[in-house]
């Protein structure tokens, strides 16, 4: 990372000043992780199996059926990878914000509040895990392999959509983790209502939504919109019908859908914090 | 840079805005607590209570009180940590809670008890950290660093990681990373506790230099009454979250009437120790063969201790240095007033 | 004896502190239940028979898992990061100096934590994926009594697994690799994730005779009324086996690394 000159005082950008702070800290967990290779490349691989025996699940009930809720076994390895992929880049680059409930606990939030920098930044970037890129190794993997064993109908949109829908998908779940350490703020110890969205989130999305029960379904698409994480547009590319009757048009919300969900996110960030300044507890 | 300016050219003037200035500062807390399995008791804790001061640059002041008394949280409005509930408050003409960010270049915060250095990594590292996340000019951060690492003796260490250092190391290093941004004031917050005899000392010694030749303003709280001896010519007693004392440590020392005590340990049980003649002397506390005497803590303890060996018989002794609560407590028990004593 | 019923007594009580973890575990354990079920559901409406299970056994199957999740431990971390942290800080020393067991003392704390587990995290999802699906369950008290036998159990082998992954940090100074790998082999050879009896051919047969299985796999098909009679003791004996033979090999490791303290000086 260049040194930018200057003084101290010149006043930048919020998200600049953020972004180059989290690469900053990163760069110390990086090395961190190095000092201890062995472990690193062993929790690297666990990370790996441990996603990966997720899917060995699905394939062992597709040695018993042809199809689940109407999907083949290649056409939910494309939701399953399109979710895992974009869940895994979330999770490498803001999964530790479920460690904030423990700093405010013990009180070493304090120490990131009188750094120059936005504490967003330095609580997202705290205790980066290098090891997380198995669960993205893993996503790709499993999607690369639907991929190609799906017989889709290509177009120059569906080539678009792809990867927009990677993207928004892992906006979506960042934004997640950044609500969810928000209500850290307020519930110290809920660091687990957290996982149910994100992990439990992510286990929803790897099957196809005509499995779930029509009200889960709603509540994925309009309270917490995880079904724009994969779903919907993964359909579309899959040529299938969307969930709820929804138009086709839907299909290319999800950039839209994870712009609102960051600004929300940052604004329960926003409140939660103030109310952690308020009470300093 | 206009740091380096106006940190050489502030003195004790004292005119104009102080360099920190509180007035009427409050910090009122809502504290729930669990009374049977669900129900929860709601009350309002006043953790700071009106607290009023005027800091001038250059100053070095001790804040001290009892656990829970308010301390740690008047630190934490002074850096901008906590919002208060209301009076105002100015650091360096800023309002902390407002531009917490802007108001981070320009002050230094170490926590005694929690470091923020890097754990697995060698201490050169985190202060690596400290130059790019303060953007302080490379010749300034070098500067800073040679001069730290000299004056804490750190020389040795700048390549060890940091889980390897002692205590008192671990402190140095923390004091150091807290110092290379050039800020104005330095909070510290416990600075020697749980430190040797040598750490505290090179400690001490470091502080007085930073305030002498940078003119560096310290606020520092502490458990430990030597610290202030040695370095505060101000110190400011707070307790239930209002300010009891604010003056010349001197001055604390006549108002608490300060005691050392004497703990004695007799071969048997004997009725409480009396000597005649050392009428400052008095028996506090008997239990079984072990005695309290308390003894003006400006006084030596040698001929005290000489006329009880001669007397009594004497298995084991020690003595107790007077700490903040002791003070404080003889405050209340003299019934000074509640106003602060300037 | 006394000492470690206040041992596991203490157990119970220190988890039961903490409300608010164990209302979002709840929460957690009661979402997945959810998804899981659904899949299930799916599953089973194309292959009603699948596994020996019709299909509200096999919900219940899937709602014992999110029950027993905690209390065995299927995922790992529970006493072993305090005794690892022990174990690389050397503080370990002072224990095996103690008049107590080492072995014995961290079980009964053990057993302490799963019966607060049991009824803290168990119960909750229990009553709400009986609410929300047609569940299996049974009509007289045996069935459950023998389920909380086998469950106890099941809870002994994850000590047993668990102690020996704690003291493997006497040789590797950090638990976290051996962690991992019997988080791995609990996740997938415990029932947690698919029933067992759906793994196919030798997988599926050696999966059921691997200590995993006595966490989850056994004590469901204890609560469907999979094995009665004789059937049951072997089970038992089953499971009894593993918790004999882990926690002995638990012993022998632990005198081993005991003469390590000591030549170390601790």
């Amino acid at each position: 990372m260049a040194e930018a000159p200057g003084t101290v005082f010149v006043p930048r950008s919020r998200l600049v000043e953020g972004v180059r702070a989290y690469g900053l800290i990163v760069a110390m967990w990086l090395r961190s992780t190095m000092a201890y290779r062995a472990s690193f490349l062993m929790t690297a691989v666990g990370n790996f199996a441990a996603t990966a025996f997720d899917f060995v699940a699905i394939m062992l009930m597709f040695a018993h059926v042809d199809a689940l809720g109407g999907y083949t076994l290649p056409e939910i390895a494309l939701l399953y990878g399109a979710s895992g992929t974009a869940f895994g880049l979330a999770d490498l680059l803001m999964g530790s914000m479920d460690r904030l409930g423990r700093r405010v606990r013990d009180g070493t939030l304090d120490t990131l509040l009188v750094r120059p920098v936005p504490v967003l930044a330095q609580v997202a970037a705290d205790r980066f895990a290098l090891r997380r890129l198995g669960r993205i190794t893993q996503g790709l993997l499993v999607l690369g392999y639907g991929l190609v064993a799906v017989d889709i109908d290509w177009t120059v949109v569906k080539v678009v959509v792809l990867p927009l829908m990677l993207l928004s998908g892992s906006v979506i779940f960042g934004s997640v983790f950044v609500a969810g350490g928000a209500f850290q703020f307020v519930a110290q110890d809920a660091s687990q209502v957290q996982n149910s969205f994100t992990y439990g989130g992510n286990t929803l999305l790897q099957y196809p939504p005509t499995i779930f029960a029509k009200d889960l379904v709603r509540g994925v698409t309009f309270v917490v919109p995880l079904a724009f994480v994969n779903w919907l547009p993964a359909l579309y590319v899959l040529g299938r019908q969307l969930p709820l009757g929804l138009p086709e048009w839907v299909a290319f919300l999800p950039p839209v859908v994870a712009a609102v969900c960051a600004a929300a996110a940052g604004l329960a960030w926003r409140t939660g914090l103030r109310a952690y300044r308020s009470t300093g507890s | 840079m206009s740091t380096d300016t106006e940190a050489s050219t502030a003195g004790h003037t004292g005119a104009g805005p102080a360099f920190i200035e509180l007035d009427r500062l409050e910090k009122v807390f809502d504290v729930r607590r669990r009374k049977g399995f669900l129900r929860g008791e709601r009350r309002q804790v006043r953790a700071v209570d009106g607290i009023s001061f005027r800091v001038e640059r250059g100053e070095m002041v001790g804040y001290i009180g009892p656990n829970g008394a308010g301390k740690s949280t008047t630190i934490k409005m002074l850096t901008g940590i906590l919002t208060p509930s209301g009076g105002s408050l100015r650091v360096a003409g800023i309002d902390p809670s407002r531009e917490r960010t802007r108001l981070a270049h320009r002050i230094g915060v170490v926590f005694g008890q929690r470091t923020t250095l890097w754990w697995d990594l060698p201490l050169r590292d985190s202060y690596r950290l400290m130059h790019r996340m303060y953007r302080v000019p490379d010749a300034r951060f070098r500067a800073n660093l040679d001069r730290c690492v000299e004056l804490l003796d750190l020389g040795e260490l700048l390549d060890v990681p940091v889980r390897q250092l002692s205590l008192g190391q671990r402190m140095r290093g923390d004091i150091a990373a807290a110092l290379l941004h050039d800020p104005e004031v330095l909070y510290l917050d416990e600075p020697t506790i749980g430190l040797d005899v040598v750490s505290k000392a090179k400690v001490r010694q470091f502080l007085r230099d930073l305030n002498a030749e940078r003119g560096t303003t310290v606020l520092l709280t502490t458990h430990d009454l030597t610290d202030i001896e040695q370095l505060c010519s101000r110190v400011m007693v707070i307790d239930h979250g209002r300010l009891m004392y604010d003056g010349a440590l001197a001055g604390l020392h006549e108002v608490g009437e300060s005691e050392r005590t004497l703990v004695v340990d007799l071969e048997r049980e004997l009725p409480p120790i009396r000597l005649e003649s050392e009428t400052s002397v008095r028996t506090v506390k008997v239990e079984g063969p072990r005695q309290w005497l308390a003894f003006p803590a400006s006084a030596s303890a040698a001929p005290l201790v000489a006329r009880i060996a001669a007397e009594y018989p004497l298995a084991d002794l020690s003595v107790r240095e007077p700490d903040i609560e002791a003070v404080i407590a003889k405050m209340y028990a003299r019934e000074r007033p509640g106003e602060p004593v300037t | 004896m006394r000492l470690y019923a206040v041992v596991a007594a203490g157990g119970f009580r220190r988890y039961a502190t903490y409300r608010i973890e164990t209302a979002a575990g709840v929460f957690t354990n009661t979402v997945f239940g959810f998804i899981l079920a659904y899949t299930f559901v799916a599953l089973w409406e194309e292959r009603p028979r699948l596994g020996g299970y019709d299909m509200p056994e096999a919900l219940t199957f899937v709602w014992l898992g999110q029950a027993l999740l905690m209390t065995c431990v299927m995922m790992g971390g529970g006493f072993e990061d305090e005794l690892i942290e022990r174990i690389r800080t050397g503080d370990i020393a002072v224990d095996l100096y103690r008049p107590v067991d080492l072995q014995m003392w961290w079980l009964a704390q053990d057993l302490g934590r799963a019966a607060f587990h049991l009824l803290g995290r168990g119960i909750v999802p229990m009553v709400c994926g009986a609410f929300a699906f047609d569940l299996a369950l049974p009509g007289s008290p045996w069935p459950w009594l023998a389920f909380l036998v086998s469950v106890a159990l099941g809870v002994v082998v994850s000590f047993a697994i668990r102690y020996l992954v704690a003291l493997s940090a006497f040789w590797l100074m950090d638990g976290a690799g051996a962690a991992q790998i019997s988080f791995l082999a609990g996740l997938f050879f415990s029932g947690m994730l698919l029933p067992l009896t759906l793994f196919p051919g030798l997988l599926g047969e050696v999966a059921r005779l691997l200590p995993w299985s006595t966490m989850l796999q056994v004590p469901a098909d204890v609560f469907l009324g999979k094995h009665t009679g004789w059937g049951l003791v072997r089970v038992y004996v089953f499971q009894v086996s593993w918790a004999a033979v882990l926690l002995l090999v638990g012993r022998m490791v632990q005198g081993v690394a005991t003469r390590r303290v000591v030549v170390q000086g601790g």
